[in-house]
């Protein structure tokens, strides 16, 4: 029995050790991340009026009006006004919103973020890959300089704002078409790690009371299958997943029921099933369907 | 008992040679960082297809800037007899040439910039104008693919030095490091009229 404990806190110990592996190797990127002047503010819908320079007609007029445009054509129009960039390069705050909300459809790539900073009086339309065609930095700029500038100049927000929309939906309208019956939401913005985490965690616990062979097999195959193609993580956390995986599917069940697995290889149970129900916990709000930015558009300043 | 600890332990080995020895995942990364070139490529082809248009724009308005009007010019010219190719990447001394290159390009479309700040009617001109956000434009492009193209060659270059993956480049792909993008040595002087 002694026997047993010294090897479970061993087990454990190894665990841990490996936990505080993966998790030192994927901090430096949120510490990276942190590490901006500015964050990106949370997409709250169509219109993310943080600088708070529109009417609540105005706004509500809007978000109306986009939420159609998205319907009929699956194009994302989002806006984003701030109070201030905090020294940070117009065009690249607008990327990093744009890599952060991932405006537009995966694969149309039909995103465009119209961005206002309210104290440098700067404005920026960013453009999606797939609109470039149609929505060129020419286009882009004439819109800034022919609609938007002349009306914020008179201070008339409101109308700016509006005409900007009117003009740019008026350039990318038709260049794409929404599917059939398409799902209106996809992914929140939070990480789904926790749940889908927590949810492996208990797969492999019944998988390996049946076998450690079994649960250590799903463990090292699942854990970073789930990490790679749900949340897009890099190859080599992948790894350390698939490792951390492998112990965990071996040694959780011994954790779990303090007693060691069964002799047999059940094949009956199929983990695979688990990594969807895992990621299906998330919520209603509005979100970006994964669009990819270039870097097109035009930035301008009133 | 025993037995059964064989077995995994073989697993182990299976799995994570399987999983670990990214002979898949160096290709990936190498083809990835080919790609993100491809974009580097696109972006700085963009800017040269400007050149012509923008000079003739210039210099109906502002004749006596020949100079920097001929600067630009040969700068594009050099440009344009630089060949280029995916297999770049690898070659550090094409690279540097490239660079290079495209450096001198940007200080003259600078300096042509600097220029036109004396001509007000050239700047009030929406054909001008219209260049301009074309170029802004490019430039913003060419950074954001630059940026992404040294992000892949850093995943590439360290896919290939760490372990395991080390062992298989060096017995199997015998891949070499990619050069990065470096910024421009007149990047520093450059107006930078944006704050």
């Amino acid at each position: 029995m002694t026997y047993r404990k010294r090897n479970i806190s061993r087990i454990s110990n190894l665990i841990f050790i490996f936990i505080c592996l993966f998790l030192t190797l994927s901090s430096p990127l949120s510490a990276l991340r942190s590490a901006y002047a500015l964050d990106v503010p949370p997409l709250r819908g169509y219109v993310n009026d943080y600088a708070n320079m529109m009417s609540d007609q105005t706004r509500a007029k809007l978000e109306a009006e986009l939420k159609a445009f998205e319907e009929s054509d699956s194009t994302q129009l989002v806006i984003l006004t701030i109070p201030s960039l905090q020294g940070e390069v117009l065009e690249e705050f607008s990327m990093k919103v744009a890599e952060a909300w991932k405006i537009g459809q995966k694969g149309k790539d039909n995103g465009i973020i119209f961005l206002v900073a309210s104290q440098e009086r700067k404005i920026r339309i960013e453009v999606g890959r797939g609109l470039e065609g149609r929505l060129t930095d020419l286009t882009a700029g004439r819109v800034i300089d022919l609609a938007i500038k002349p009306r914020f100049k008179r201070n008339d927000y409101n109308g700016g704002f509006t005409a900007g929309v009117h003009a740019i939906v008026d350039a990318a309208r038709g260049e794409f078409k929404a599917e059939e019956r398409r799902a209106p939401t996809r992914k929140k913005q939070g990480s789904p790690l926790p749940a889908i985490m927590i949810f492996s965690a208990i797969a492999l616990a019944v998988l390996g009371r049946f076998s450690r062979v079994l649960g250590g097999a799903a463990g090292a195959v699942g854990l970073p299958f789930i990490a790679y193609f749900v949340l897009g993580s890099s190859i080599i956390t992948a790894i350390l997943l698939g490792v951390l995986g492998l112990l965990l599917g071996i040694f959780l069940p011994t954790l779990v029921s303090g007693r060691g697995g069964g002799g047999f290889i059940h094949t009956g149970g199929s983990w695979s099933s688990g990594g969807d129900s895992g990621g299906s916990d998330f919520g209603g709000g509005f979100s970006g369907g994964g669009g990819d930015f270039g870097g097109g558009g035009a930035s301008g300043d009133w | 008992m025993m037995r059964k600890f064989t077995i995994c332990a073989i697993l182990c080995l299976v799995v994570m040679g399987v999983t670990g020895c990214g002979y898949n995942t160096i290709q990936d990364l190498d083809e990835k960082a080919k790609a993100a070139w491809g974009d580097v490529e696109a972006a700085y082809q963009r800017r040269n297809d400007l050149i012509p248009n923008l000079v003739e724009t210039v210099k109906a308005y502002a004749k006596h800037e020949r100079e920097t009007l001929q600067a630009v010019t040969d700068a594009r010219a050099k440009v344009g007899s630089i060949q280029v190719s995916k297999d770049m990447i690898g070659d550090p001394k094409t690279m540097a040439q490239f660079q290079e290159a495209q450096a001198t390009m940007s200080s003259a479309l600078s300096r042509l910039l600097l220029v036109v700040e004396r001509y007000p009617d050239l700047k009030a001109n929406q054909n001008f104008r219209d260049l301009q956000h074309q170029l802004e434009g490019t430039e913003n492009r060419i950074n954001v693919a630059r940026t992404r193209f040294n992000n892949a060659v850093q995943n590439f270059n360290f896919s290939i030095r760490m372990f395991p993956y080390n062992i298989t480049n060096s017995l199997i792909l015998h891949l070499k490091e990619k050069e990065y993008f470096k910024a421009d040595p007149g990047a520093a002087k450059a107006p930078q009229v944006k704050f």
